[in-house]
């Protein structure tokens, strides 16, 4: 192992250990470790300048490809921006669809179709969440989820925790069927050169059959505090979907916005637009539409997680230009003997007992070169390999509070409300829920594609 | 006493903190809150008490909670804040109380009617409270103290710029052991009225 090697890793680590322990701000703690690397790994351990270039991966936004895509693999490493230009579009795009109460209207209309009634309510709510998270990203859908799950627990006298927590699922779940729908899929996604099709073809057939298991499994084991308590009155004080549009003629531009993007992204394999193109082109039209309010909306983008990837993005590029990754991919390959079941084994339950505890945004960036490196020198086919990494990344998280985002704004909403849920409570109910999902996902993988 | 004033007693655990915080509450006629605020926060917010109570005064959990924009998940730190939300409105309401704990000296220490007081003890004195309020060994009275106080420490001092029984953090330090529980809230008590007194002045 060279010295560049030893100074990755360390970089690497001390990044991990950093955002576990939340001292430092996590864009700050992935940027710092960013520029450790490009100086000592790259500049003063292998005094590579062009390494530098590459990690940094400027000139791929002027490639053509860049925007519109043959669907070739990416070739070059470091900073991924089209991961990084997707999400800000994407953001963009969202804030303007809450400045005009689209989520809050969503959820309101979906719960009066129901009439009010719980357990409708419950199952519509699961769908609304896997639906929405396969092209927002899940800590939106959260959030406004949670909040009207909330509101409508309060009002019609049932248990919002529940619900909750399913709701919490179904974003995670729903996220691992799109290539949108969870950064690691965007990650996954845009470094090996897969469509929205491959994805939804391949991870949303998952996803969709482990849905079915899901709403029986939570139906099963919530039921009981699914029954409401209101009375007549209590539904007169229900506010009405419409209340919820703040901004009539921004509601509709935003709604059509959204649709766009949905079917630009359904159809990006045909029309060979990239996904950096879709969410720049998204952004674009939100901000020229929203008139006077784009920097109401700009001061709302989350641009921390933006920088947040770009700092991962040299970290991980550190450790695989000293050649880190492939000494993982090489031991993945020795402990499974060759087995591409165990491979696949390792891979989904690995990755997903890693998301269950760290962020599975960086480990999804670790995991991308080393099933690379996996495939070139087992002989494996790359695609078994990353929907079994997407799988288990996505889902994994799920198990614990601290696994996915959407996890932490969820049980942070229930907490604000009163409703404080511990680890306990949390992984009793889901954790076995994961497993279940993680079952389905090995066995389907194992069965199509081997 | 026209003026609005704010008792925060911190303690430490066995010098009587919370007994001499509910006299001087008595004594002074004005509102006495501690534990029983999550009471009246589970009750306006319809929700189960109990389930509040048990991240009471305890400091986040750091490694097994995350915070995602500004959203923490640690039940620990949000029942902190919804209970400093609830301390912040009483004083803009212009209410008298006395609070203990909850780091009220820093939650409120913009309002001028603010005195922070912390209550000490001698070891032994605390020792022979905690083992007859309890019924346990002086053994395990010293380690139930030590355990009480790291625990009220660690919650202070994540959530406050100061150190939790810093003597330049209060305005008055006072060993409870050396008067005794009466005596102490009688120069507490006196201590308020000169200190209000000279605020009316100024």
């Amino acid at each position: 192992m060279t010295a560049a090697s030893i100074v990755a890793i360390i970089i690497f680590v001390a990044m991990f250990l950093l955002i576990i322990t939340e001292k430092i701000e996590k864009h700050i703690t992935t940027l710092c470790c960013g520029a450790l690397t490009l100086i000592f790994v790259f500049g003063i351990c292998m005094r590579d300048l062009g390494a530098i270039w590459d990690t940094i991966n400027l000139s791929a936004i002027v490639n053509p490809e860049f925007w519109h895509s043959t669907g070739a693999e990416s070739e070059s490493g470091g900073i991924d921006w089209s991961t990084i230009l997707f999400l800000a579009g994407m953001m963009v795009m969202v804030e303007g669809m809450a400045r005009v109460g689209f989520f809050r209207w969503l959820c309101m209309l979906i719960a009066k179709l129901v009439h009010y009634k719980t357990v409708p309510i419950f199952f519509a709510f699961m769908c609304m969440s896997f639906v929405l998270a396969m092209f927002i990203d899940s800590i939106t859908v959260i959030l406004f989820l949670a909040s009207i799950t909330i509101e409508l627990a309060r009002l019609l006298k049932f248990k919002p925790v529940p619900m909750i927590l399913a709701e919490i699922f179904c974003a995670n779940l729903g996220g691992s069927a799109t290539m949108c729908g969870d950064p690691p899929n965007i990650i996954i996604g845009t470094q090996l050169g897969y469509t929205f099709t491959d994805f939804i073809t391949n991870t949303g057939i998952i996803a969709i059959i482990s849905f079915v298991f899901i709403l029986a499994y939570f139906y099963l084991i919530m039921r009981k505090d699914l029954k409401g308590n209101a009375s007549p009155e209590d539904f007169a004080n229900l506010p009405s979907p419409a209340s919820a549009i703040t901004d009539k003629p921004g509601f509709i531009i935003n709604t059509i916005i959204f649709l766009a993007a949905v079917v630009l992204l359904v159809t990006h394999a045909t029309t060979h637009l990239t996904v950096a193109f879709i969410g720049v082109s998204v952004a674009v039209v939100t901000m020229i539409t929203s008139g006077k309010h784009i920097l109401e909306i700009l001061k709302k983008v989350d641009y921390k997680t933006l920088l947040f990837f770009t700092g991962l993005f040299i970290v991980v590029c550190g450790l695989e230009k000293t050649g880190v990754l492939e000494i993982i991919a090489e031991f993945i390959q020795k402990i499974s003997g060759g087995n591409i079941y165990l491979m696949i084994a390792i891979i989904i339950w690995f990755s997903a007992i890693a998301s269950a505890f760290i962020d599975n945004i960086p480990f999804a960036a670790t995991m991308v070169p080393v099933i690379k490196a996996l495939s070139a020198t087992a002989g494996v086919n790359i695609d078994v390999l990353a929907w079994s990494l997407a799988m288990g990344t996505d889902v994994g998280g799920s198990a614990t509070p601290i696994g996915a985002s959407a996890n932490v704004v969820g049980t942070s909403a229930a907490a604000k409300a009163g409703h404080p849920i511990g680890w306990g409570e949390y992984c009793k109910k889901m954790a076995p829920a994961t497993v279940i999902v993680l079952l389905i996902s090995t066995i389907y993988i194992c069965a199509v594609y081997l | 006493m026209s003026k609005q004033m704010i008792i925060s007693i911190s303690r430490e655990y066995g010098s009587g903190g919370h007994e001499i915080a509910k006299m001087l509450s008595e004594r002074l006629g004005i509102s006495f809150y501690d534990r029983n605020m999550l009471d009246d926060i589970a009750k306006y917010m319809d929700v189960d008490v109990d389930n509040l109570h048990k991240y009471d005064e305890k400091r986040k959990k750091p490694i097994i909670s995350r915070t995602v924009r500004g959203h923490s998940n640690s039940p620990e730190e949000i029942i902190a804040e919804i209970q400093f939300n609830y301390l912040k409105k009483k004083a803009e309401s212009g209410e008298s109380f006395v609070v203990v704990g909850r780091c009220a000296e820093h939650v409120l220490s913009d309002y001028p009617g603010m005195i922070p007081i912390f209550i000490l003890g001698d070891e032994a004195e605390k020792s022979k409270r905690v083992q007859m309020v309890r019924n346990v060994t002086a053994s395990e009275a010293i380690s139930i103290m030590n355990r009480h106080d790291k625990t009220r420490k660690a919650y202070h001092n994540s959530h406050c710029p100061n150190k939790w029984g810093d003597s330049r953090s209060y305005e008055i330090s006072i060993n409870s052991s050396k008067l005794g529980l009466e005596h102490t809230v009688d120069l507490l008590a006196d201590f308020i009225k000169i200190r209000m007194d000279s605020t009316d002045n100024n």
